[in-house]
């Protein structure tokens, strides 16, 4: 069975001015329990985190650990 | 990161503890305490930094049994009484009388409970009987006060391994298998005991909003506990009594009832009344929910609009910081303030959990499963309404006692091709070029739980479900397929939701009766007390399949009166009260 690809909404933000992922900074990608946060590289060259996966408890670690306030958390569109 | 390796490394330790969320840390923490030259391992699937079931935090102890508000005789009588008779006390009272100890040492380790101006604990009364809720204003900070500890007391923390299977030899258990959640590397644990918290199975059934992930219990307690101790061949008890709680409708976590009720919080119909007498979670208060949902007075609320604004404004701070703080937001997003508006509520959909009902892998007073040398404690234990505290103090139990065990024994001898077969299992989904993703093998199990499992029983459904779970796993086994490390995770997640489904069906076919109100509805069959009272114990059959027996109930530490028997029966609140 081939795999398709369907779009999905995702209510982890970062603030890419915000976030320090270039000066090595993982926090977020560490604490999250569901592990579905990464570490990407912009146009720029510079780093930021992102939520790679949909898969989301609105717990909000991710939130309250970072250094820079650089994360929101929302409540998934299907439940908001 | 999430690229797939191939690796395999081996390890020794003395105590394995799988699981870092509340009670695993505790259970590392004793052993250590008890045998300092103990080699302790804390292996999480997450970070145990922020892993568990407590990820944010707790607003509080909802079975703290405190000299002076009440007793272990008084408790473990209410608990019998709360899961309808059947109840081995041994655990629960010896819960009830040491929880007070792990109290104190919480408080140690910088945790705070609400006291009164004469520096008392200020403990509520939200059961039916006894006074046992106890605030926990800066219960934010629970899991960094445990961090703190495990890192003074110097315990090994194994951060994103998933353990798969537990291996064993000599008719004892051995250690375990993991793989690494980004890279899909194996890890081998040898050890001389293992304990077992891997919490609740909350991604059984699927919640109303169809978002895989927003569950009630954390989602990455998927119930691999249930399906290890399973496969390795424990014993599971009274797993037909599911847990199902009330809750925000949509959010899908608590409305806390237990936090409002004490400052006159409670639950109401939608003409604003109350209809049952106590906000303390019960199968028969479940049922008293379930049928107002499904009556014309319906849906259900939690009401605080009547409150005074200083009232709400503390109930508000509590709500929005601990446990579950995007309460806020989704409250925010719909325009709901407590002053104004009731909150809709409903129930959530079926999972295993101790912690608030009372099914789980089977342990005695010393967290011992029935395989030597294995532990289970926390919400995956069959110890019932254990909360958080529960989690504490049983793992607490467990660490003391897997101390000693593994003076006596070395290493138990495993079959190597054991650990073969299940790195080919596990493997499996990666060496396919396309097929099925985890995700929808989850969903369509999920799916199945509600649209068959869920109270009220049937038996025709239950035997459906059956029979699309064996089609289900035909697809799972022969045609799932992943792309990385992390789906790779999904896809044992999957397997073991599929495994706690089984189980969930067979022991509620095979106890033909109903009991524990909603939970074990069974429409076709009355509470039968001569034939079935008695603990159901699933193991794993000669066939593979599970397989039942009826297990005594042990004889009763504290005695019930006969006038006792029915307290949690009489939850309605009487039709002349409630129109006054």
């Amino acid at each position: 069975m081939p795999l398709a690809q369907t779009a999905t909404s995702v209510p982890v933000t970062i603030d890419d001015a915000k976030c320090i992922a270039d000066k090595g900074c993982t926090v977020c990608v560490d604490v999250c329990p569901l592990d579905v946060l990464r570490i990407k590289e912009l146009a720029d060259g510079t780093k930021t985190a992102y939520m790679k996966y949909d898969e989301c408890w609105y717990c909000m670690p991710c939130e309250a650990d970072c250094p820079t306030g650089a994360v929101t958390v929302t409540i998934p569109y299907l439940l908001k | 990161m999430d690229e797939i390796l191939d690796g395999l490394t081996q390890i020794d330790c003395d105590i394995l503890v799988i699981g870092g969320g509340t009670a695993g840390p505790m259970a590392a923490l004793k052993a250590k305490k008890k045998n300092p030259g103990a080699n302790v391992v804390l292996l999480d699937k997450a970070n145990v930094k922020r892993s568990g079931a407590i990820s944010m935090g707790m607003d509080g102890l909802n079975n703290s049994v405190i000299p002076g508000y009440a007793t272990p005789e008084q408790y473990t009588k209410e608990i019998t009484i709360a899961n309808d008779g059947i109840v081995d006390q041994k655990p629960v009272y010896r819960y009830a009388e040491e929880c007070y100890g792990i109290i104190k040492e919480l408080d140690s380790f910088g945790i705070r409970f609400q006291k009164d101006q004469n520096g008392e604990y200020d403990v509520k009364k939200v059961h039916h009987i006894g006074t046992y809720v106890l605030p926990m204003p800066n219960g934010d900070t629970v899991k960094k006060a445990l961090y703190r500890q495990l890192r003074k007391a110097r315990i090994s923390v194994v951060n994103r391994y998933m353990a798969t299977r537990l291996l064993t030899g000599e008719g004892r258990v051995a250690g375990a298998v993991c793989v690494n959640t980004r890279t899909a590397e194996f890890l081998v644990i040898r050890a001389k005991a293992v304990i077992m918290g891997l919490g609740a199975a909350g991604r059984l059934g699927l919640p109303t909003s169809g978002y895989l992930y927003g569950t009630y219990e954390n989602p990455s307690n998927s119930g691999e506990g249930y399906a290890m101790a399973y496969h390795a061949g424990a014993g599971l008890a009274n797993l037909e009594c599911y847990q199902i709680n009330p809750l925000i409708k949509d959010y899908n976590g608590p409305a806390c009832a237990y936090v409002a009720g004490p400052m006159g919080g409670y639950t109401s119909n939608a003409q604003g009344e109350r209809f049952i007498e106590c906000d303390y979670w019960s199968g028969q208060m479940m049922q008293e929910f379930y049928d107002e949902l499904q009556s014309g007075k319906g849906p259900v609320f939690l009401k605080l609009n009547h409150l005074a604004e200083e009232t709400v404004a503390e109930i508000e701070k509590v709500l929005h910081i601990v446990e579950r703080p995007t309460r806020g937001h989704f409250h925010a997003g719909r325009g709901t303030d407590y002053r104004k508006q009731m909150i809709e509520m409903h129930i959530s959909e079926i999972g295993f959990c101790s912690g608030h009902s009372a099914s789980g892998v089977f342990v005695d007073e010393h967290a011992r499963t029935t395989i030597p040398g294995l532990y289970a404690a926390g919400d995956m234990a069959n110890v019932p309404h254990n909360y958080m505290l529960g989690a504490f103090t049983h793992g607490a139990f467990a660490g003391e006692d897997a101390a000693d065990f593994m003076g006596e024994v070395d290493f138990a001898e495993f079959d190597l091709a054991d650990v073969e077969a299940e790195r080919a299992r596990v493997l499996a989904p990666t060496k396919r070029d396309d097929g099925i993703p985890p995700n929808q093998i989850e969903y369509k199990t999920r799916r199945l739980v509600n649209d068959y499992l869920q109270p009220p029983k049937v038996t025709a459904k239950m035997e459906l479900a059956q029979k699309r779970f064996a089609e289900v796993r035909e697809d799972m086994e022969q045609g799932m397929h992943v792309r990385d490390a992390h789906e790779l995770m999904r896809s044992l997640e999957a397997a073991s939701i599929l495994d706690c489904a089984d189980m969930a069906a067979a022991a509620s076919l095979y106890r033909t009766e109903s009991r524990w109100g909603l939970y074990h509805n069974r429409v076709e069959y009355a509470r039968d007390d001569e034939n079935w009272f008695c603990h159901t114990l699933l193991t794993k059959g000669a066939d593979g399949r599970p397989a039942h027996e009826k297990r005594e109930v042990q004889p009763y530490v504290v005695d019930i009166a006969e006038d006792e028997k029915d307290a949690y029966y009489k939850q309605r609140v009487d039709a002349s009260v409630a129109a006054e």
